[in-house]
């Protein structure tokens, strides 16, 4: 990435400025997640101009692009020459850019089997809060030169650096999907999710809810087939899953919604992240099961501490994905040592504090 | 006269006080560790001086072997104190350096953390102590059907905790990852001595994912005891082909051939006919010995699934040109077909005195570019070169053959390995893909990163290690080192001023 294009020059200016005023930024893409962790402050720095597709080789299986590029734009590109993001980014909302996809750092159904983003993502051009255009990783899938720094800003909620392009490692389209539908209760669809992990099956999402699990095989088509007579169930129309995956996959399914009625009964959507293993986790209010058990959406009216303790007793964490009161921390807290990490690293990357204040945890 | 005199002076004054400076780090080692687990003695620390790449030894300060968390806390603690460095080990099988000791620092050894503490077949994870080998963990797990996917050549000797500091890969990343896809927890020490986990049982964790950056890491930000590998099934069947081609170049298209096809091989390699002549005449592979090259290309899961992308395969490399191919009949040829590859370096010291270890990483499209610029190097350095890649990953392991007897030829190999690794970035790739950057890769990060960049990198260093005494002096290059080293730094395939003429 060149210091002379005329965007990032414009990028550069904001970072000086904000620098030398002392007037922190948020860094916006296409706003499809900022409802997502600490409430946005500072002044908006539009990213949604420094788009385009710089490379993309399907033989590579690889492809770059500025941080600005709609996501939809990307997928559609991809789609073209059969391959895709195989961990299926959630979208939220059409919009969606590539470099709000890397700093949220979400992963859609397939994440249990495939891989998440950060597994997916190559190398990154950022911009530091010095006014450093920096490159790390590459475009090739394997790399040990320096340390992983470009795989350190996913998730990162854009708290260290402007994330300026991105490489992200692709993969060919399955030849074949299926999805399976079986009435199970959470316990039973647990306990068969966990005695299916150890064998060798295609299975590539699962998503259970209200009574019901939904497996989708992806993979060769003698394998898929082979399984969908091996697992029974009942095999749904493909056009029809692929539209609840979608659902799923972007959060958009009804049970991810929440009215205004919802949110005055006091109701939150957490997302709990835990030992696929774990067992039923009794919390009051409706659930829904993904990634094989490793990741649960609860809409609870159970208060953050009681949430964040069923979470932590699995050995895992819970973040609250949306709800009236972010008074308690949108994210778990972390161990006093990780968090003096978080800071130096901050200050490594961020010594003025410009970028994203309080996105992740206040005072980072 | 004067100078010599002087010198020597300074010098016996060194030894004097690196002695000093040895009673004291021993004196107060002895009071947090079992006296027999300490080693400072010269004859006793000689095994120490190096790792895999013994071209590059230092005498180590001393040497540690704690076999309880509470020592390696206590170890670093007190090192902490006293401002002693501290480099980790495992089984000294790294092939960059990463191990080499520093002169006035402490090595610790983690060899003696080799239990495995937990195979879960339920969860498909494992929880091993750093120092078990990568291999015990899929012997141990193969009890489940299940095993530990990457497999790098020194599986049978290095550890995990080793693969952890380095992000190891192996033969089978191209389709199952490198060591962070297949690690979920590192448990270990901070360099104080406090404990630390990055990473859990869970898929994701709160806050930065510091996991990503400790692996790879080579030992500079933290010390791992403890590891969470992820286990996957072990594929029911898995048959290989082997493809002979008559030009690199055509060898070289069929890889990428074959991802456009949407395949995603279990493992692809790649040997020219230099090498498969000498690994032949080592372990008889029945390799095509006539083929400028050839490809080992495998297929795994069920049966159905492999008939089908073996099928496949076989289609798309005859169409790319292949002047031959064979699929494994039975799991004996398969090992034999992948045996000749795995004795790759070995078989390199049977027809030469010495060779030296290339890693670096191209795009897949730009392989028989580089065979040939390979080719062109042979002449200019009057040096032989024999090529082993991990094809499917663009994975370059150039093995240059000479005699470490003759100062020339070392030199000459030398900077044959250079102008591989240049060659590499300008092609748009990086200088290591699995071996890390240790000592040796140190002169080509200046071409690779930029100063800020590097700056960058110490930035990271600092923010888990404030006065740098992890495993320091490596992966990260000094200023002034780049500065002498003369290189310019080369971004992204592009020289800087493309405009300007060179010569």
């Amino acid at each position: 990435m060149d210091a002379q294009d005329p965007v990032l020059a414009r990028l550069l200016d904001r970072v000086d400025g904000a620098r030398e005023h002392h007037a922190p930024l948020e860094i916006r893409g296409g706003g499809t997640k900022r409802f997502l962790g600490g409430s946005p402050a500072g002044e908006p720095l539009d990213m949604t101009e420094l788009t385009g597709i710089t490379s993309y080789e399907p033989t590579e299986l690889v492809v770059t692009a500025r941080a600005g590029t709609r996501l939809s734009d990307l997928e559609a590109a991809l789609e073209e020459q059969g391959q895709c993001l195989p961990f299926e980014p959630p979208r939220i909302a059409a919009g969606g850019t590539l470099g709000g996809m890397v700093a949220s750092g979400l992963s859609g159904p397939a994440r249990a089997s495939v891989g998440s983003v950060r597994d997916h993502v190559l190398g990154v051009t950022l911009l530091n809060g010095r006014s450093e255009v920096l490159t790390f990783g590459g475009q090739v899938a394997k790399n040990v030169a320096g340390y992983d720094v470009s795989r350190l800003m996913v998730g990162a909620f854009g708290v260290l650096g402007i994330l300026c392009e991105v490489s992200l490692k692709v993969l060919p389209v399955s030849i074949l999907s299926a999805t399976l539908r079986f009435d199970w209760d959470e316990t039973r669809a647990l306990e068969q999710l966990g005695s299916w992990s150890a064998q060798p099956l295609p299975i590539n999402a699962s998503a259970w809810h209200a009574g019901r699990l939904h497996l989708r095989l992806a993979g060769a088509r003698a394998a898929v087939e082979a399984a969908c007579v091996r697992l029974g169930g009942e095999q749904v129309d493909p056009a029809q899953a692929k539209d609840w995956w979608t659902r799923v996959r972007d959060q958009s399914d009804e049970f991810f919604l929440l009215d205004d009625a919802s949110l005055a009964r006091g109701e939150s959507l957490w997302r709990l992240s835990i030992p696929a293993i774990t067992g039923a986790l009794a919390l009051p209010g409706q659930q829904f099961i993904e990634w094989h058990g490793a990741q649960r959406w609860w809409k609870t009216t159970a208060g953050a501490a009681q949430v964040r303790d069923a979470a932590a007793r699995a050995g895992g964490h819970a973040t609250l994905i949306r709800g009236a009161d972010k008074s308690h921390g949108v994210f778990a807290p972390i161990s006093p040592v990780l968090m003096r990490v978080h800071h130096d690293l901050k200050q490594a990357f961020d010594p003025a504090r410009i970028f994203n204040p309080g996105r992740l945890y206040a005072g980072l | 006269m004067l100078r010599v005199s002087s010198s020597v002076r300074a010098e016996s004054q060194a030894d004097i006080s690196r002695e000093q400076r040895q009673r004291d780090v021993v004196a107060a080692l002895k009071l947090v560790l079992p006296h027999e687990t300490i080693l400072f003695r010269h004859e006793d620390t000689v095994p120490f001086e190096c790792d895999a790449l013994t071209a590059y030894r230092t005498s180590p300060l001393v040497v540690v072997l704690p076999h309880t968390e509470a020592q390696v806390a206590a170890v670093l603690k007190t090192c902490h104190k006293l401002g002693v460095p501290v480099v980790a080990r495992g089984a000294g099988t790294g092939l960059s350096g990463g191990a080499t000791p520093h002169q006035s620092g402490v090595i610790l050894s983690l060899a003696k953390f080799n239990k495995i503490l937990k195979i879960d077949a339920v969860s498909c994870t494992a929880i091993v102590q750093c120092g078990v080998r990568n291999l015990a963990i899929s012997e141990a797990a193969a009890a489940y059907g299940l095993y530990y996917a990457p497999d790098p050549s020194s599986q049978i000797a290095c550890t995990i905790g080793g693969n952890v500091a380095e992000n190891s890969g192996g033969v089978h990343c191209l389709k199952y990852g490198l060591t962070l896809h297949n690690v979920l927890r590192v448990r270990g020490f901070m360099v104080d001595g406090e404990p630390v986990e990055f990473g859990s049982q869970a898929l994701d964790v709160a806050g930065l994912d510091l996991l990503s950056v400790i692996v790879g890491s080579e030992g500079m930000l933290a010390v791992t005891t403890e590891v969470t590998v992820k286990l996957i099934p072990k594929p029911l069947l898995a048959r290989c082909i082997m493809a002979s081609f008559n030009d690199i170049e055509s060898a070289g298209a069929a890889v990428a051939s074959v991802i456009a096809h949407g395949i995603i091989p279990a493992g692809l390699e790649m040997m020219d006919r230099a090498m498969t002549a000498a690994v032949d005449a080592f372990v008889h592979a029945d390799y095509d010995l006539e083929a400028a090259a050839i490809l080992l290309c495998e297929s795994d899961g069920t049966p159905e699934e492999v008939e089908e992308e073996i099928a496949r395969m076989e289609e798309v490399l005859k169409a790319a040109g292949a002047s031959r191919c064979e699929v494994s009949r039975d799991e004996a040829q398969r090992l034999k077909f992948w045996s000749g590859r795995k004795n790759a370096f070995p078989a390199s010291g049977g027809i030469s005195p010495d060779y030296m270890c290339m890693d670096s990483t191209i795009p897949r499209k730009r392989l028989a570019e580089m065979l040939r610029a390979i080719q062109q190097m042979e002449v200019k350095y009057d040096l032989r070169c024999v090529n082993v890649f991990h094809a499917g990953d663009g994975n370059l392991h150039p093995l240059i053959l000479f005699d470490a007897a003759s100062a020339d030829e070392m030199r000459r190999c030398e900077l044959f390995g250079a102008d591989i690794l240049e060659t590499s970035v300008r092609l748009g790739g990086t200088v290591t893909g699995e071996h890390g950057v240790g000592v040796e890769k140190l002169n080509s990060m200046c071409v690779q990163f930029s100063p800020a960049e590097r700056a960058q990198f110490l930035g990271v260093k600092r923010a888990f290690d404030p006065l740098e005494l992890l495993n320091p002096g490596k992966v990260i290059p000094t200023l002034h080192r780049c500065a002498e080293y003369g290189k310019m730094h080369v971004r992204r395939g592009m020289l800087p001023f493309p405009e300007l003429p060179r010569f």
